[in-house]
């Protein structure tokens, strides 16, 4: 091999591993960068069961928002007795309410619709909202996820 | 660069002159030449952007000392607006210099694309000043939760959302945000952190590239328009500057003190959102897209789509310059001239619905 040949294939091979340190450096600097920035997992206490409110609270046809864990809920009371759904719209995530006026579950980011067992009637929402299983025990109103 | 007919400066100025070498600076703002012609009066709005700009970061500060990006934000802020001397005063200019700056800067972004000022050698200049604008909305969407009202925080809610649906990289991008899996006082912290660090570091190195490219390449004469004359930038054109920043000074000062910005009502994020909920109207036409859109369209989540056309519409906005390639003779493309039409009435179409009926 010429002197020429050798000094481009040494500078060649410099230049690769000069690049290469330079790109492992950076790696290996952004690698913790990128996954500090991403928050941990932190597991919720899985809540199953929680008492939404109490039966003197609500009136046929009104809706509270109650704490399910660290997610809202929505308990309405109706001709029949007490339904209960999550509270988080299945658009994007804003937390819906009870229309007494026209007995629909309403949220107003998006105006999406839902009826009383949790189906979607108008607007954009894509999925039913979560229904949750009632039960009064005395004047309690335990909610459970099914 | 001394000239043969100015003597070279004496006592502070001479001192100065020798280290900082700064009438370099000064003849070259004496070289560099505006055209004069019957658009130059759009030249303005990159100054009046870059004032705007300057009003943030003043005012930006000056929030700095009372704020506390902590459980008691939305305190800090009622503290700041009713007991602190002038507190409503800074909030406000704050606010309402960030919608100003964000109208000029769609004008500004406007009017480079009708005249076409994006041509060849100015692409970068128009991707810098993309850059530009995308950063200041960013500064908008991290500021609105600051206060940590129900407004900021269904907004924060609503756009994290957004940018979770986006395939592949969504869900990493929302727990980045958010700061885990909701919007919570982690979200708050992560969004000061953002509006008073990482943007303004952003900010200042695109910008830097901007100015270099707008002074290295000049003005931009539109295609088919001979100018008049060319005045020179310094004193000329920087003074009918000062005359534009001092009427947007004279504009923001009466903005704040008739129409104070609220504060509103302390968020809750066990409360159902109320009635009548928007963003600010910068973002208004996206929002009302997204309202529009109907649960599934031909079996794909209606946002999904809705999100996937504004990213590929703002990638194509963000090309124009590589793929405008004009009209053989020189002159404006209509076909591009008809598309941007086309976006500013859909743009403002689709804000006046938000607008003129926000429920039902």
């Amino acid at each position: 091999m010429s002197d020429m040949g050798a000094a481009a294939t040494r500078r060649g091979f410099l230049g690769w591993f000069l690049g290469t340190s330079v790109g492992a450096m950076c790696a290996s600097v952004m690698y913790p960068v990128v996954r500090y920035i991403s928050p941990p997992d932190v597991p919720e206490p899985a809540t199953s069961s929680v008492v939404a409110g109490t039966t003197s609270e609500l009136k046929p046809h009104q809706g509270k928002i109650f704490r399910f864990g660290g997610q809202p809920g929505l308990l309405v009371r109706t001709e029949d007795g007490y339904k209960a759904f999550s509270a988080t719209c299945s658009h994007l995530n804003c937390t819906v309410q009870y229309k007494g006026d026209t007995k629909q579950i309403w949220c107003a980011c998006h105006n999406g619709f839902y009826d009383l067992n949790g189906q979607v009637v108008s607007g954009p929402p894509p999925k039913p909202l979560q229904e949750f299983q009632v039960n009064v025990a005395g004047d309690e109103i335990v909610v459970t996820r099914t | 660069m001394k000239t043969a007919t100015e003597p070279a400066p004496q006592g502070v100025r001479g001192w100065l002159e020798e280290r900082l070498g700064y009438s370099a600076l000064i003849e070259m703002g004496r070289h560099k030449l505006v055209p004069v012609h019957r658009h130059t009066i759009w030249y303005y709005l990159g100054g009046m952007s870059l004032f705007l700009f300057l009003v943030q970061v003043g005012t930006g500060i000056l929030l700095l000392l009372y704020y506390r990006p902590s459980a008691e934000a939305f305190e800090s802020v009622q503290f700041l607006v009713t007991k602190v001397p002038f507190g409503w005063l800074v909030r406000s200019i704050h606010s309402w210099s960030a919608n100003l700056l964000v109208f000029v800067l769609f004008v500004h972004m406007f009017s480079v694309f009708f005249l076409k000022a994006y041509r060849q050698p100015r692409e970068l200049t128009w991707v810098t000043g993309m850059g530009l604008l995308f950063l200041m909305l960013a500064f908008g969407f991290s500021g609105y939760l600051l206060p940590w009202n129900t407004l900021a925080f269904f907004a924060t809610q609503v756009g994290t959302e957004v940018a979770g649906a986006v395939p592949l990289l969504g869900h990493f991008t929302l727990r980045f945000l958010r700061g885990g899996e909701h919007v919570t006082g982690g979200t708050l912290t992560r969004f000061y952190g953002i509006h008073v660090a990482v943007l303004p570091a952003l900010t200042t190195a695109v910008m830097g590239i901007h100015l270099y490219l707008v002074q290295r390449h000049g003005m931009s004469v539109p295609p088919g328009v001979t100018p008049k004359r060319q005045m020179r930038f310094l004193p000329n054109f920087l003074l009918r500057d000062l005359v534009g920043w001092c009427l947007a000074l004279a504009c923001l000062a009466a903005l704040a003190a008739f129409l104070p910005w609220e504060l509103g009502q302390k968020a809750d994020p066990f409360a159902p959102a109320p009635a009548g909920i928007r963003p600010e109207w910068y973002f208004a036409w996206m929002f009302q897209m997204l309202k529009l859109l109907p649960g599934h369209v031909l079996g794909i989540e209606g946002e999904l789509i809705g999100i996937m056309g504004i990213s590929v519409a703002g990638l194509v906005w963000l090309l124009v310059p590589f793929l405008d390639r004009g009209d053989p003779r020189g002159r404006a493309s209509r076909l591009w001239s008809i598309a941007g039409w086309i976006a500013i009435a859909v743009m403002a179409v689709l804000t006046a619905m938000v607008y003129v009926k926000t429920e039902g």
